[in-house]
C-alpha cells in the first residue's frame, strides 16, 4: 500500500466515522432535551399515557398508535399496487404501457408532499365526509390515500430495481422448463428478488412514518386514542409540528424530544429488519 | 462656457429643491439609508398587516428586504429570544418568565378581536356564551339543538401554544374544557379554510381574518365588528405585539415606529385590527 492509499483510506475512515457519529449524536442531543420530562415522569409514563398539558399528562402513547397506524395501512394498500406496476414496467405489459408508466412513476415520486395535502383538504377530505357521514371528513382514512399514494411510486421504483436485477439465466431457465411470463414473475422472479422487495417496503414505511404535512393538513390532529380510521388522530410528526410552538422552557416542548425518539426507534427497528431479512435471503440462497 | 455653466448651476438648484420638497415626511422616511434585511416570524394573526407593510416598504426601498413566517405566538417569542429573527410576534403578552429569560421588549400596536366562526350557509349567527362553552366541550353535539340543521357539530380548535386559541379559551369558554376530538389546525389561516369548507363547522380566528367565505358568530348578541372590540363590548380581545429582544436594530426600530405612524394605523385598521398608542 503507497502512502497516497493509506492517507486516501484514513480521510475515507474519517468521513465514515463522522456519517456514523452524526445520527448517534442526535440521539444523545434529544434525550438530553427531553430530560426535564424524565426527571418528573417515568418513560413508561410517557410512553403510554395520555397527551393533557393542561393536566401536566405528556404521554404520547395515542400518536405513537396513530402514527403506526398509518404507516403499516398505508404500506398494505401501497404493497399490492407498487408491486402491479412493478410487474407491468417488468415485462407483464407490451412497452406502449410500459414506458409511460415508468415515467409516470419517475415523475410522482418528485411530487412535493404538500400538494397532496391540498387536494386532500379541498377534494378527499369532503368527499369522505359526504361519504360516511362521520365527523369532519379529516381522519385517518383522509390521510391515508394520499399517503399511499405518495409511497407508491418509491415502492415501484425500487421493486422495479429489484426486480431487473434477478439474473438473466434464472429467467432464460424459467422459459426454457415452459412457465409463461405470468408463472414466471410469481414463482421466479418475486421470490428472487425478496431482499428488493424487503428494501423498498422498509423505505417507504419510513417514508410513511416521518412524513409531517399530509397527516398534518387531513387527519385532524385530535390528540386521543384512535379507535378506526374514520376518527380524527394525531401522528407522531403532526405532534411535533404542533407543539414545537410551545414554550422552550415547558415540558410540553421537552416532551417533542421523546416523540423524536421515538420515531428515530422505529425507523431504525425497520432499518435492522430489513437487514435481517436480507441476511436470512442470503442463507436462503447461497 | 459661462452660459453653460449657469445651466448647469440653474439645473443642480432646480433637482435639490425638487428633492427636498418633493420628500414629505411620511412613516417610511425613516428607512432612507437603511439596507439589509429584516426577519420577522410568529403569531399568524399579525401576518396580514405585516404583509402589507412589508410590500409598501420594500417598493419604496429596495434595499430593505423583509421575511415574514408565521409559526405562532410560541415560535415568535422562543425565535426573536433566540436570536434567530429580528421581531417575534405574539398573539399574547410574552410571559414575564418569557421576558426576563430572552431580555424581551414588548411593543404592542394593535388590538385584535378573536371570534367564533361557522361556515356562511350555516343559520346559526348568534350563540350565548353558555351555548358557546356547550358546544366547544361537546356537551352540545348537533346544530339542530342551537336552532340550526339537524347535522353533527364539527369543532375545529387551535394547538395549545396558540395565542388565539389563548384568549378565546380565557374569555370566551370561561376557561372550559374543549372536547378532545375536535380537530385541531395550525395556524388562522387553516382554521378559515376548514371553517369555510366545512358546512357543520364551528372554529375561532382572529377578526383581521374574518371575510365573506366564514360568518362571524354574535356572542351574547353582541358582534364581534371593530367597533365593538375597540369599545370593549366585544370582550373576546387581546393586543397584538411584536417582540425584539433587548434594543432593536435600526431596521426593526423603523419597522416598529412604523406600525404606529398614520400609515401604519391605516393599513392596521385597513386590515380589521384597531391601531393602539405607543
Amino acid at each position: 500500500m503507497t502512502r497516497r492509499e493509506r492517507l486516501t483510506r484514513k480521510i475515507l475512515g474519517a468521513a465514515t466515522l463522522c456519517a456514523a457519529a452524526l445520527p448517534l449524536s442526535i440521539l444523545i442531543f434529544m434525550v438530553v432535551l427531553a430530560r426535564p420530562l424524565f426527571s418528573s415522569f417515568s418513560v413508561t409514563d410517557l410512553l403510554t399515557g395520555t397527551w393533557e398539558p393542561l393536566q401536566g399528562r405528556y404521554g404520547i402513547l395515542p400518536m405513537m398508535t396513530a402514527s403506526l397506524l398509518l404507516a403499516l395501512a398505508s404500506l398494505a394498500v401501497a404493497f399490492p399496487v407498487s408491486l402491479g406496476c412493478a410487474g407491468l414496467i417488468f415485462g407483464l405489459a407490451p412497452p406502449v404501457v410500459t414506458v409511460p408508466l415508468r415515467r409516470l412513476v419517475q415523475l410522482m415520486t418528485g411530487f412535493p408532499t404538500v400538494v397532496y395535502g391540498f387536494v386532500g383538504v379541498f377534494v378527499l377530505v369532503p368527499a369522505v365526509r359526504d361519504l360516511f357521514q362521520a365527523g369532519s371528513g379529516r381522519c385517518l382514512l383522509s390521510a391515508l390515500v394520499p399517503l399511499s399514494l405518495m409511497i407508491t411510486p418509491t415502492m415501484t421504483l425500487f421493486f422495479s430495481d429489484a426486480f431487473a436485477a434477478v439474473p438473466r439465466p434464472i429467467l432464460l431457465a424459467a422459459t426454457a422448463s415452459g412457465a409463461d411470463p405470468v408463472q414466471r414473475f410469481v414463482w421466479v422472479v418475486i421470490p428472487s428478488a425478496r431482499r428488493g422487495l424487503a428494501a423498498g417496503m422498509v423505505l417507504s414505511f419510513g417514508r410513511a412514518v416521518g412524513d409531517t404535512l399530509i397527516a398534518l393538513m387531513l387527519a385532524g390532529n385530535a390528540a386521543r386514542m384512535p379507535s378506526g380510521f374514520l376518527e380524527s388522530s394525531r401522528t407522531l410528526t403532526a405532534h411535533v409540528a404542533l407543539v414545537i410552538a410551545a414554550d422552550f422552557q415547558s415540558l410540553e416542548f421537552a416532551s417533542i424530544f421523546v416523540c423524536g425518539m421515538v420515531l428515530y426507534v422505529l425507523t431504525s427497528c425497520a432499518a435492522l429488519c430489513a437487514w435481517r431479512m436480507r441476511a436470512a435471503a442470503e442463507r436462503y440462497s447461497g | 462656457m459661462i452660459r453653460q455653466r449657469g445651466a448647469w448651476l440653474f439645473l443642480v438648484i432646480i433637482c435639490v429643491l425638487a428633492m427636498s420638497t418633493g420628500v414629505r415626511a411620511d412613516g417610511y422616511d425613516a428607512f432612507k439609508g437603511l439596507e439589509g434585511t429584516l426577519k420577522i416570524s410568529g403569531g399568524t394573526a399579525h401576518i396580514p398587516v405585516m404583509q402589507e407593510l412589508a410590500r409598501e416598504i420594500m417598493t419604496r426601498y429596495p434595499a430593505v428586504r423583509i421575511t415574514i413566517a408565521g409559526g405562532g405566538s410560541g415560535v415568535g417569542i422562543k425565535q426573536v429570544g433566540e436570536g434567530l429573527v429580528d421581531i417575534g410576534n405574539s398573539g399574547r403578552r410574552p410571559t414575564d418568565e418569557e421576558i426576563a429569560t430572552y431580555d424581551l421588549r414588548l411593543h404592542r400596536w394593535a388590538v385584535d378581536g378573536v371570534a367564533a366562526v361557522v361556515h356562511p350557509q350555516n343559520p346559526v349567527r348568534a350563540l350565548t356564551s353558555r351555548q358557546l362553552q356547550d358546544v366547544f366541550a361537546g356537551r352540545v353535539r348537533n346544530w339542530k339543538e342551537l336552532g340550526g340543521p339537524d347535522q353533527a357539530i364539527h369543532v375545529f380548535t387551535r394547538d395549545e401554544a396558540s395565542g388565539t386559541r389563548n384568549v378565546f379559551w380565557k374569555k370566551a369558554l370561561g376557561k372550559g374544557t374543549i372536547r378532545k376530538d375536535a380537530d385541531v389546525v395550525p395556524s388562522n389561516g387553516a382554521m378559515k379554510t376548514a371553517v369555510a369548507t366545512d358546512p357543520a363547522a364551528i372554529g375561532y380566528m382572529s377578526v383581521g381574518y374574518v371575510d365573506e367565505t366564514v360568518q362571524a358568530v354574535a356572542l351574547d348578541g353582541v358582534d364581534p365588528s371593530v367597533e365593538n372590540v375597540r369599545s370593549g363590548r366585544y370582550p373576546v380581545a387581546r393586543g397584538l405585539y411584536s417582540n425584539t429582544k433587548g434594543k432593536p436594530s435600526a431596521l426593526a426600530q423603523a419597522f416598529l415606529d412604523l406600525l404606529f405612524a398614520p400609515e401604519g394605523r391605516a393599513i392596521i385598521a385597513a386590515k380589521g385590527y384597531i391601531p393602539a398608542d405607543k
